[in-house]
């Protein structure tokens, strides 16, 4: 026993450190289930804050839904929006400061139902942000009920015969249809269900706020992402069953990378 | 100048940060006077045409929560979509401006003048107990005068304050004194002014600023509600305004603010010139409520009558004022209409003299 102790004293020394919690992360313990992607995808954001050095100039607008507290967690500044209405905050802030880096951090019932049309006005008018989608296929926080991107079959609380396409509407693709927009500079689908994920999911993240940093217009990333409680399941079996039957649905990688579309391609009738 | 016009002008002279908006009649002028100034060349007033009012009430949160001095306008249809925000900013304690120019209601309605969203604005309206500061313009001057006082109310209480107007002031052409041009705040002037509680960015030596409504623990929410109610309080001490005319040899008072105090103007000489002293009490401050000096008044007078464009609103906070010391009767037109001075003064005749 002694010996291995003082084998560790040996390894764990600051010079030998790989990893480790990114001083923007505040103490705070998180209030997420095990499972939730949520606490994963708020440590990549804030290593990237802190890669960048930008903690100074980033301001966070949260979301209602269960990353509600994101606030608590990532040491910034922040405002936290009315369910949906995210996109609508970060435009002001954006515009009244354009020299900030502005996020939004959204799920799905969030971003893709109450707030669908600020969701899509801000991409389309190009708003210099980096936009942060957690499709979870549900709403987690209010207990497991339908949400515009439950899938077919699915059984919430809301579906509990399964979400019926004739009943319920089609799942929505909503970062599909974002791509389209000219204002997206870059949209991408990641997912943080393995080390390997998490890793590409931090290079995507990274990318936007560079972009973002360069106003580039709007950069919009979705990480498709678990729902342990909300779809009764062990982690485990809730990875798997992402695996199997949302990635298909919702495939990962990148949708469109590039610039928004400049003002001299589109027709101008003006003089 | 059009009093939707001069909204336009005064914001830009006082050193607006921001508008917001979403078209509706009667108040498109607004934003189509700032788009015609193009202000983001000259002082840096960021102009944008939102989505909706939904979108452009939470995009003054998101400017205000960053502590910019950001205004919109809308109109009763418009402001009914912006409650849920206006619940938000008063719960975030985020100073702002809004400006109402009321049309007849209920529904799509009509885009003639009316009162009828007293109630939705002076009372709450959205969700939760909050106060808006509400000022009541009745001239194209005060219109031009209200956005400065409502933006220095705004922030010196950080509640959003917004001027109640309507079809007819806003549509209205009279002569205005501009203010001159003044800057715009830095951020080191509105954190003197306010406080360093707006998202500027967090430096490494303060503690993060959080703009939120949100409160899980009910002890502490109720906490936060009576801040806002102590807040609230201090207003209606501090910050009534009101406008007597004729009071003191009266005895009978028109109560009326806003287009229909004009109104009650010419009725007062018309009643006057039928031997009845008649004087008019017209609120400018509808939250704060000049309760003391409605109160003070039915010591001396016989009776009031409150002249609304609406079915009897402002009436209930007359009657609360009175305290049953005196009769208070109601008279309105409705859906747009507007009354006539002489019948008014047979409504006094009839609801109040008479009875
Ligand atoms: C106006 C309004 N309607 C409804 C709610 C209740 N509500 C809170 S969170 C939520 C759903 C959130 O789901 P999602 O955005 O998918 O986030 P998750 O909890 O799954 O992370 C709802 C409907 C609310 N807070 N405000």
């Amino acid at each position: 026993m002694t010996e291995i102790t003082e084998a560790l004293k040996n390894i764990i020394r600051p010079e030998n450190v790989v990893s480790q919690k990114s001083s923007v992360l505040t103490n705070e313990t998180m209030h997420y289930c095990p499972g939730c992607s949520h606490g994963v995808i708020h440590k990549i954001i804030a290593e990237i804050i802190d890669e960048m050095g930008i903690q100074e100039d980033t301001i966070g607008v949260a979301p209602v839904g269960c990353s509600v507290f994101a606030y608590n967690y990532i040491d910034i500044d922040w405002q936290e929006a009315a369910h949906g209405r995210a996109p609508a905050l970060g435009t002001a802030i954006n515009r009244l400061n354009p020299e900030k880096i502005v996020f939004t951090y959204q799920g799905d019932g969030d971003l893709a139902a109450i707030g669908t049309a600020e969701t899509l006005h801000a991409v389309n008018r190009g708003e210099n942000m980096v936009m942060v989608f957690v499709n979870n296929g549900i709403y987690g926080m209010t207990g497991g009920q339908m949400a515009p991107t439950t899938m077919q079959g699915q059984v919430t609380a809301t579906t509990p015969y399964g979400r019926n396409i004739d009943l319920h509407g089609y799942p929505l693709r909503i970062t599909e249809m974002l791509a389209q927009l000219p204002g997206a500079c870059y949209v991408t689908r990641q997912s943080v269900e393995t080390p390997a994920a998490v890793r590409k999911t931090k290079k995507a993240l990274r990318k936007a706020f560079e972009n973002t940093k360069n106003k580039q217009g709007t950069s919009f990333v979705e990480v498709v992402s678990t729902c342990s409680s909300g779809w009764k399941m062990t982690p485990e079996a809730s990875n798997n069953w992402m695996r199997d039957n949302m990635f298909p649905f919702y495939p990962l990688g990148v949708l469109k990378d590039g610039e928004k579309v400049k003002p001299e391609d589109l027709p101008n009738v003006g003089k | 100048m059009k009093g939707n016009e001069v909204i336009a002008e005064a914001a830009i002279r006082c050193g607006c940060d921001g508008y917001f908006g979403y078209p509706i009649t009667p108040q498109s002028e607004v934003m189509e006077t700032l788009m015609n100034s193009r202000p983001w060349e000259t002082t840096g007033m960021v102009v944008l045409q939102a989505e909706s009012e939904t979108a452009s009430i939470n995009m003054l949160y998101g400017g205000a929560g960053s502590g910019k001095k950001v205004m919109t306008s809308s109109s009763s249809p418009g402001i009914s979509l912006m409650t849920e925000g206006l619940s938000y900013l008063a719960g975030a304690e985020l100073p702002c401006l809004i400006l109402n120019v009321q049309r007849g209601g209920p529904g799509l309605g009509t885009i003639q003048p009316s009162q009828a969203d007293y109630f939705q604005c002076v009372k709450g309206g959205g969700h939760g107990d909050y106060k808006l500061i509400v000022l009541a313009p009745s001239s194209v001057q005060e219109m031009h005068d209200f956005v400065e006082l409502g933006f220095e109310l705004a922030f010196k209480y950080r509640n959003p304050a917004l001027i109640l107007s309507d079809g007819a002031i806003g549509q209205m052409m009279e002569k205005v004194n501009l203010a001159p041009q003044k800057p715009r705040w830095t951020d080191e002037e509105i954190q003197e002014i306010s406080g360093s509680w707006a998202t500027t960015g967090k430096s490494k030596d303060r503690k993060q600023n959080i703009v939120t409504s949100l409160e899980l623990d009910s002890e502490q929410m109720e906490q936060n509600n009576l801040k806002f109610q102590a807040k609230y309080k201090e207003i209606q001490e501090n910050e009534v305004r009101y406008e007597e005319i004729d009071c003191e040899d009266a005895d009978y008072i028109f109560v009326a603010f806003g287009s229909s105090a004009r109104i009650c103007q010419k009725s007062m000489q018309i009643a006057r010139d039928k031997g009845y002293k008649v004087g008019l009490l017209r609120p400018i401050t509808l939250f704060p409520f000049p309760t003391k000096q409605i109160a003070a008044l039915a010591d001396k007078v016989k009776g009031f009558l409150t002249v609304e464009l609406n079915a009897g609103q402002m009436v209930e906070d007359v009657r609360l004022a009175v305290n049953g010391k005196k009769p208070v009767e109601h008279f309105g037109r409705m859906g747009g209409i507007i009354p006539s001075p002489s019948e008014v003064v047979t409504a006094l005749e009839q609801k109040v003299i008479g009875g």
